[in-house]
């Protein structure tokens, strides 16, 4: 072992015994006391932090669930049930579950959207993409299985209809998702295995989180200008300002999702799921959660069955590419005037997809769902690519500080009045 | 490149270790995976016999085997011969309806759309049958016949025959 390692001295003598054990205090001084924020970073920039404390709670509220929770296709409704009822505080901890599931997914939604418009997914943070498209597709799964346990009607159906989607792979497809199921049908082997997963998937979804907080602690996160630090001057440490700033977006989130929770718990929710699950009756109207509805709506515009299957996967799959597809250098739509509309446009095309996707698949909503498809592959394939070509982007600031210059009064610009610089914040704490 | 006996014998410890490893972790691995296939007694799950002696004419009734839905419906003579009507090539999944049925009046389907594994309407008076008054998926709208054969929609298949036979003119072993 090195004995010249420095060990970071600090005032409390518990602090500098950990510290020379297991260097953890600098680690967290470094990553989430001194870390350098861009200081244009907007409140887009505080759904990061929103999503890890959401999983956080939804980690917590559904192990006091399973406490209550029994997996077995005879007793799994009754068992929900009771928890609503019988159980203290047990509707309180299913409705924080199901709800903050929803709002887990809103955040997510604008978290990849801020990536998408400022171009977050860009050199150098391709890999922090990646692993954050990794962590959506865990959280499809997780949310698709957590939503079978109930055993009601849409969890049996939507659970049948997921897992048949796997039989539509030629040769290997039946075996495939005879063997997901452990047997021909949706049954208690299912449920049962459906539980366990839906129980540890979360903690894998944790472990990547920590990649992906890890990845963009590298090259720093990147801002509304899409331009790197350059001087002290264009950041501020997280702790306190970004760490304040985070608990007031947090307030606000805290806010919204109460409302929901307290005053409309099942707004988000399907009625037929409270009628237990029958095998013989399929509702006469399936529909997805919301919040999957889009690629549900991908998967009913195509009239081939593998056709559908293939362009709903590979509409998450393409995500993973779109740090190569695109091929401007420019990261801040904001400095781009044409891919600008066409990216609000591929995000109002979500939003469209997302609301025929819970509507029959017949007439003008089949209709919209196939020029939306359309869209949405066509923004991947062509116009990303070739607009990164023609496109004449505007001038970019020459550094963050010089948008305060330009676009605010010029007596805070440079950040030398009002706001501290970092050199001024050091020891502030600890 | 010549190589050295030493590294030789170092190539050969390094290969043969990481096979053995390789073939060590699969076998290690494949009672995990197989363990999540049907268990024996899924398999095991047997066979259901029906009294079919109290349905009408144009009826279909619907039992529950292996835990998926049979419908077992007594055919019209109407509904034979539009099944028997139809030029087999010219659809999805080609199939006669002679090669779908025992004796002509009586259907014997598992009620399971092909397409992503709803159960279809048509079993009762009020239900919708579909363009060729079989049965229609209201799921993702596939339309079958007479015959319980795809004809519209995205189902890929004809409904299933499952394997029965007939104990006497009053009963169905189903399975």
């Amino acid at each position: 072992m090195d004995k010249n390692r420095k060990v970071h001295q600090f005032k409390n003598p518990v602090l500098n015994w950990i510290e020379f054990r297991l260097p953890i205090i600098s680690y967290f001084k470094k990553e989430y006391g001194d870390y350098p924020m861009p200081k244009n970073c907007n409140y887009f920039w505080s759904f990061g932090a929103l999503a890890t404390i959401t999983l956080v709670t939804m980690i917590v509220s559904g192990i006091f669930l399973a406490m209550n929770y029994t997996p077995h296709t005879d007793m799994a409704f009754d068992s929900v049930e009771r928890i609503m009822r019988d159980v203290n505080y047990g509707w309180l901890m299913r409705y924080i579950h199901s709800n903050g599931a929803a709002f887990f997914f809103i955040i997510v939604y604008i978290h990849i959207v801020r990536a998408m418009y400022f171009g977050s997914y860009k050199y150098p943070r391709e890999l922090n993409w990646i692993l954050g498209v990794f962590i959506f597709l865990l959280m499809m799964a997780t949310s698709f299985l957590g939503y079978t346990l109930p055993w009601g009607q849409m969890s049996y159906w939507g659970a049948t209809v997921i897992t048949n989607l796997f039989s539509a792979i030629p040769f290997i497809g039946e075996g495939l998702k005879t063997w997901l199921l452990g047997d021909y049908n949706v049954g208690n082997a299912t449920l049962n295995r459906f539980f366990a997963l839906h129980y540890v998937l979360p903690f894998v979804i944790f472990g990547v989180v920590g990649l992906h907080v890890a990845a963009v602690h590298v090259h720093g996160s990147n801002n509304p200008d899409g331009i790197d630090i350059k001087t002290n001057n264009d950041s501020v440490n997280f702790f306190p300002y970004m760490l304040i700033k985070d608990t007031v977006a947090m307030c606000a989130f805290g806010v919204a999702i109460s409302a929901v929770i307290f005053f409309g718990p099942n707004l988000m929710a399907e009625v037929d799921n409270y009628i237990p699950a029958d095998p013989l009756v399929t509702p006469a109207h399936i529909v997805p959660n919301w919040y999957l509805a889009p690629f549900y709506a991908i998967l009913r515009a195509v009239p081939d069955k593998l056709g559908g299957v293939l362009l709903m996967f590979g509409a998450i799959v393409i995500l993973f590419v779109l740090p190569w597809l695109d091929r401007s250098k420019v990261r801040s739509c904001n400095y781009r005037p044409i891919y600008k509309w066409f990216m609000m446009g591929f995000f109002v095309n979500f939003f469209a997809l997302g609301y025929v996707g819970m509507l029959p698949a017949e007439g003008l909503y089949l209709l919209i769902a196939r020029v939306g498809l359309l869209y949405y592959f066509g923004f991947f394939f062509i116009i990303t690519p070739f607009v990164g070509w023609i496109e004449k982007p505007s001038k970019l600031p020459l550094s963050i500080s010089d948008v305060y210059a330009k676009n605010i009064a010029p007596n805070i610009g440079g950040g030398e009045k009002g706001i501290p610089s970092p050199a001024m914040q050091k020891d502030t704490y600890l | 490149m010549a190589k050295k006996p030493k590294n030789k014998r170092r190539d050969f410890l390094q290969l043969s270790t990481v096979t053995l490893g390789a073939v060590g972790t699969a076998a290690f691995i494949w009672p995990f995976l197989k363990s999540m296939s049907p268990a024996e007694d899924t398999l095991a799950a047997g066979s259901t016999e029906v009294d079919i002696s109290t349905i009408e004419e144009g009826q279909s009734i619907t039992i529950k085997w292996r835990g998926k839905p049979v419908f077992i419906k007594k055919r019209t003579k109407e509904e034979i011969d539009a099944a028997k009507m139809v030029q087999a090539s010219d659809l999805r999944d080609p199939q006669d309806d002679a090669d779908r049925v025992q004796k002509e009046e009586w259907l014997v389907l598992v009620g399971v759309c092909t397409h992503l594994g709803c159960v279809p309407l048509g079993q009762k008076v009020s239900d919708m049958k579909g363009e060729y008054d079989g049965w229609y998926c209201p799921c993702h709208g596939s339309h079958y016949d007479t015959s319980g054969r795809i004809r519209k929609g995205p189902a890929p298949k004809n409904l299933d025959v499952p394997p029965y036979t007939f104990l006497n003119d009053n009963t169905i072993k189903i399975g």
